[in-house]
């Protein structure tokens, strides 16, 4: 039996010019549930059919791609959710966060919230799918992976420890269908209601080069990130625990 | 007991040699449709045999001469032989034509004989190496049958004996000659050669023409296949030019990528092109592999994908796409076509791109650079000198296309040189700015045609915006794509690489030049401004203005060797035993010049990507401008006032 796979994708913007093209992250994420499912894989799009840049995804040996017709600034959340629960989809691939319009990188969240499914962020890796149970790799930070055992259907975020998404063929993404649903349009208030101003450059950390030699270089740049100073709390009481995460909190200087 | 014979066994010879032809032509038919002028090729062959093809065959004078004699003498021994020995005209004036004519191919064969006695590597074997004797069977055999027509000896001459060894040596001569020549022995150049001559796909390549531009595909058509998969999807006269290759290996012994180890052979190529058209295997191939690849593994047929079955993806993008195979086939076979047009199906179709050429064509589409680049960077090598912009003046004189070179720091100074020289010469020019796009070569060779056909349409749409009276740029790739492949989407403009601008500049007397100081200095032609274009004069004019005497390499002009850099090869990056550009400098290092002049982008990256201590590379521009006076000479106008008469 194979696993219903879904991949999401939304619209790229390149990173120096601006112009639309296939999200970085969406394309691991079909290329990962191309690996996953082959030719079943269902690739799903919740935004403007007449965008010719979804083309690009197709483009990948996709036959089809269905799109959830909305227009730009309409909330993608419920629409999305309705269809995934109805499509009966077992594992639901996205990308960690979208490079044009709000980009908060919610959408699988909360998407996982409504349907009320595990979410995976950053997988890496889906080694098995066995009777219902599926066993991954979640990418950590400096290369490092956690195999996780999920319970289908999941929902899993692709960042670029995804694999690396196959090109897209001319031929392949004019032949490609471009499926319509109809869905009720839902007005993103939160989006259309906000401005949208540029973002400043954060701030960088000073980079302290501690290392006196290539070896310390060499483990700096391979040592598991190490957050010291923490300490695991168990069996106690909310009051306790809740005093710890405010000390803590207030520790980082997040709570003054 | 001949007289009855040779009738036989010649018609018999020329009869399957017919159901030979239709059975070939039938092969060929498989393949697309073509637009040709059946008749008029025809009518015009003989010339293009005797006159084009000659030219190239005569770069080698012993084949030459070897060729017209033996093909002479074969063409007249076969026509005097059918009139003689076929239809019984005993007549004892053509036999005594038919005897010089066998002596004419017994001489070429024989010059052929000694060039096979030991042959270099690039020639074929196998069926090859019998092609001599049966040369000299055939002309012998007919020689020796005609003496009794000639009435040179008696009728029953030397008894059954000698009449026997002769029918057997007729029937060699005829089978290879006849028979041969349409069911795929050696002799099969002469008939496919010949129709591949009538009905080549670039009949502007005759009568001293030059046709390089890559063909379009028709990308509004969805019924035609995006480039070539199987062989039935070349177009019928391709096949039928793959079929008229004579394995002599000329355009092996030229090609790059063949001598620096990766796995291209130009004659391989064809031949396994040959292999799928007619269906087999490539075992029966005598020359030499591919390298690192053995002969054997390989088969196809006309209904069977080619890449990795025929040949190998790695195999297509070894090609720089220099032409030089092109240039050197006596059959004037047109290999890079065939290579982009197989290249336009792994990329358009299977996204098989390989190395960093997927990350460069969506960069292309993305940024209108190869480098992903902002876009709005591509004039800020030009940020302190204040270039007029064809936006504000909407007419200019010269357009100077600035390419893609403007992001790469080593060419932007190259870039900067021929800014000082046009402003020196105080010529009216101007860049398109930001509305400068890459032409679309390095897409074009990489086979992405909707990529390239995006680009040249932006392209052309923006320079129809504007008047100007020719386009000058300093890179021959985008010279090239602007000349001669613009002209199909009806971009039509009068090109100039900055060497023919620079030299018109200097015979004007437009600049005030002094002479070039210090080391010594050879010039390395690039293919897409010689081969592809044929400018291999004005970049020796400019130097010579700059009092330089060019120290020439032997592979130089039309001969000379790839940099390495063209058909996207730096992109797709096959490796080999060695590198192109090392090959170069060891041409360069040859000449004993301390510094190379250059006139392209390309070949400056890959020449100075060899390791130091090597000879200096500049470019032509930066020579020029390193020799400019400062005080710019008067201006030597032909309508400078004369001095007024006072009475």
């Amino acid at each position: 039996m194979t696993t219903h796979v879904i991949s999401l994708v939304s619209i790229g913007a390149h990173p120096t010019s601006g112009r639309p093209r296939r999200a970085e992250q969406d394309a691991r994420a079909v290329e990962l549930g191309l690996q996953l499912a082959g030719d079943n894989l269902q690739v799903l799009h919740a935004g403007d059919i007449a965008e010719p840049t979804l083309r690009a995804y197709l483009g990948m040996g996709l036959a089809q791609l269905h799109v959830l017709e909305q227009p730009a600034g309409a909330d993608a959340l419920p629409v999305l959710g309705d269809y995934l629960r109805d499509a009966g989809a077992q594992v639901v691939l996205t990308g960690s966060q979208a490079e044009t319009g709000e980009g908060s990188g919610m959408l699988p969240f909360l998407l996982a919230e409504q349907l009320g499914w595990p979410l995976i962020v950053g997988l890496a890796q889906v080694e098995s799918i066995d009777s219902g149970v599926a066993h991954v790799l979640q990418a950590l930070p400096r290369g490092q992976r956690r195999r996780l055992k999920v319970r289908l259907p999941f929902l899993a975020t692709v960042d670029n420890a995804g694999p690396k998404p196959r090109q897209s063929a001319y031929g392949p993404a004019q032949r490609g269908l471009l499926q319509e649903h109809d869905v009720q349009v839902v007005d993103d208030e939160l989006f259309t209601g906000a401005v949208l101003q540029p973002a400043k450059p954060r701030p960088k950390r000073l980079k302290v080069i501690k290392a006196k030699s290539g070896a310390d270089r060499m483990k700096a740049a391979t040592a598991k990130a190490s957050g010291g100073g923490g300490q695991v709390l168990k069996g106690i009481g909310p009051e306790a625990g809740a005093d710890a995460i405010l000390k803590l909190l207030i520790e980082e200087g997040v709570v003054r | 007991m001949l007289n009855t014979l040779l009738p036989i066994l010649l018609f018999a010879a020329l009869g399957l040699a017919v159901l030979g032809a239709l059975r070939r032509v039938n092969m060929w038919r498989r393949g697309r449709a073509a637009k040709v002028d059946l008749l008029g090729g025809l009518l015009a062959m003989p010339k293009r045999y005797m006159v084009d093809l000659h030219h190239v065959v005569a770069r080698d004078k012993y084949i030459a001469n070897t060729h017209v004699a033996t093909a002479l003498g074969f063409v007249l021994s076969a026509l005097l032989a059918i009139l003689v020995h076929g239809f019984g005209l005993q007549n004892r004036i053509l036999g005594y034509a038919l005897l010089l004519a066998s002596v004419l191919m017994f001489v070429g064969a024989t010059f052929v004989y000694l060039r096979r006695r030991n042959p270099p590597a690039r020639l074929s074997k196998g069926p090859w190496m019998r092609l001599p004797k049966s040369l000299m069977a055939f002309s012998v055999s007919f020689f020796l049958v005609t003496l009794p027509v000639a009435g040179i000896l008696p009728a029953d001459f030397g008894g059954w004996l000698l009449a026997a060894l002769l029918g057997v040596g007729v029937l060699w001569g005829v089978s290879e000659m006849f028979f041969g020549m349409t069911w795929g022995g050696p002799m099969k150049h002469a008939f496919a050669g010949a129709l591949h001559l009538a009905w080549h796909r670039r009949a502007e390549r005759f009568g001293g023409g030059r046709s390089t531009g890559l063909k379009p595909l028709d990308l509004s058509d969805k019924s035609a296949p995006l480039g070539v998969e199987k062989p039935k999807d070349f177009t019928w006269n391709q096949l039928l030019g793959f079929d008229a290759c004579v394995q002599c290996g000329k355009c092996e012994a030229a090609c790059p990528a063949f001598a620096a180890g990766q796995p291209l052979n130009p004659k391989k190529l064809i031949q396994d092109m040959v292999v799928g058209l007619a269906g087999g295997t490539d075992a029966k191939f005598a020359g030499s592999p591919y390298p690192g690849k053995a002969i054997g593994e390989h088969s196809g047929n006309p209904h069977q994908p080619i890449v990795n079955g025929l040949v190998d993806a790695e195999t297509l993008w070894s090609c720089t796409t220099c032409r030089a195979c092109v240039e050197e086939c006596p059959m004037m076979i047109e290999h890079v076509d065939a290579i982009v047009d197989m290249r336009r199906h792994l990329t358009l179709e299977k996204g098989a791109t390989p190395n960093k050429g997927a990350e460069v064509l969506e960069n292309l589409i993305a940024t209108d650079n190869p480098g992903g680049f902002a876009p709005g960077g591509r004039m800020n090598w030009a940020a302190d000198l204040n270039l007029p912009l064809l936006g504000d003046k909407h007419t200019t004189d010269v357009l100077f296309w600035v390419g893609d070179g403007a992001f790469d720091m080593r060419n932007q100074r190259t870039l900067r040189a021929f800014v000082k020289v046009l402003k020196a010469a105080k010529v009216d020019f101007a860049v398109l700015g930001l509305e400068e796009r890459d032409s679309g070569d390095v897409a074009r060779r990489l086979g992405d045609e909707a990529t390239f056909q995006l680009l040249a349409a932006r392209n052309i749409q923006t320079l129809a915006k504007y008047s100007f009276k020719r386009i000058v740029t300093c890179d021959p790739h985008s010279f090239h794509v602007l000349k001669n492949e613009y002209g199909a989407f009806d971009g039509n403009y009068r090109v100039q690489h900055h060497s023919t601008y620079m030299a018109e500049l200097i015979d004007a007397g437009a600049l005030n030049l002094g002479q070039h100081k210090g080391n010594s200095v050879t010039y390395h032609d690039p293919c897409y401004l010689g081969r592809y274009n044929g400018e291999y004069e004005a970049p020796r004019q400019v130097l010579r203005a700059l009092g330089i005497e060019v120290k020439e390499m032997q592979r130089s002009g039309f001969r000379s060797r790839c940099c390495g850099g063209g058909g996207g090869a730096p992109i797709t990056d096959i490796p080999g035993k060695q590198r192109i550009p090392d090959m170069r400098m060891e041409d360069i290092r040859e000449t004993g010049a301390e510094l190379v002049a250059v006139g392209c982008p390309q070949c400056t990256a890959m020449l100075e990507g060899v390791v130091e201590p090597r000879p200096l590379i500049k470019d032509i521009a930066e020579l020029v401008a390193d020799a400019l006076l400062e005080e710019p000479a008067p201006a030597k106008t032909p309508n400078s006032r004369e001095p007024a008469e006072v009475h």
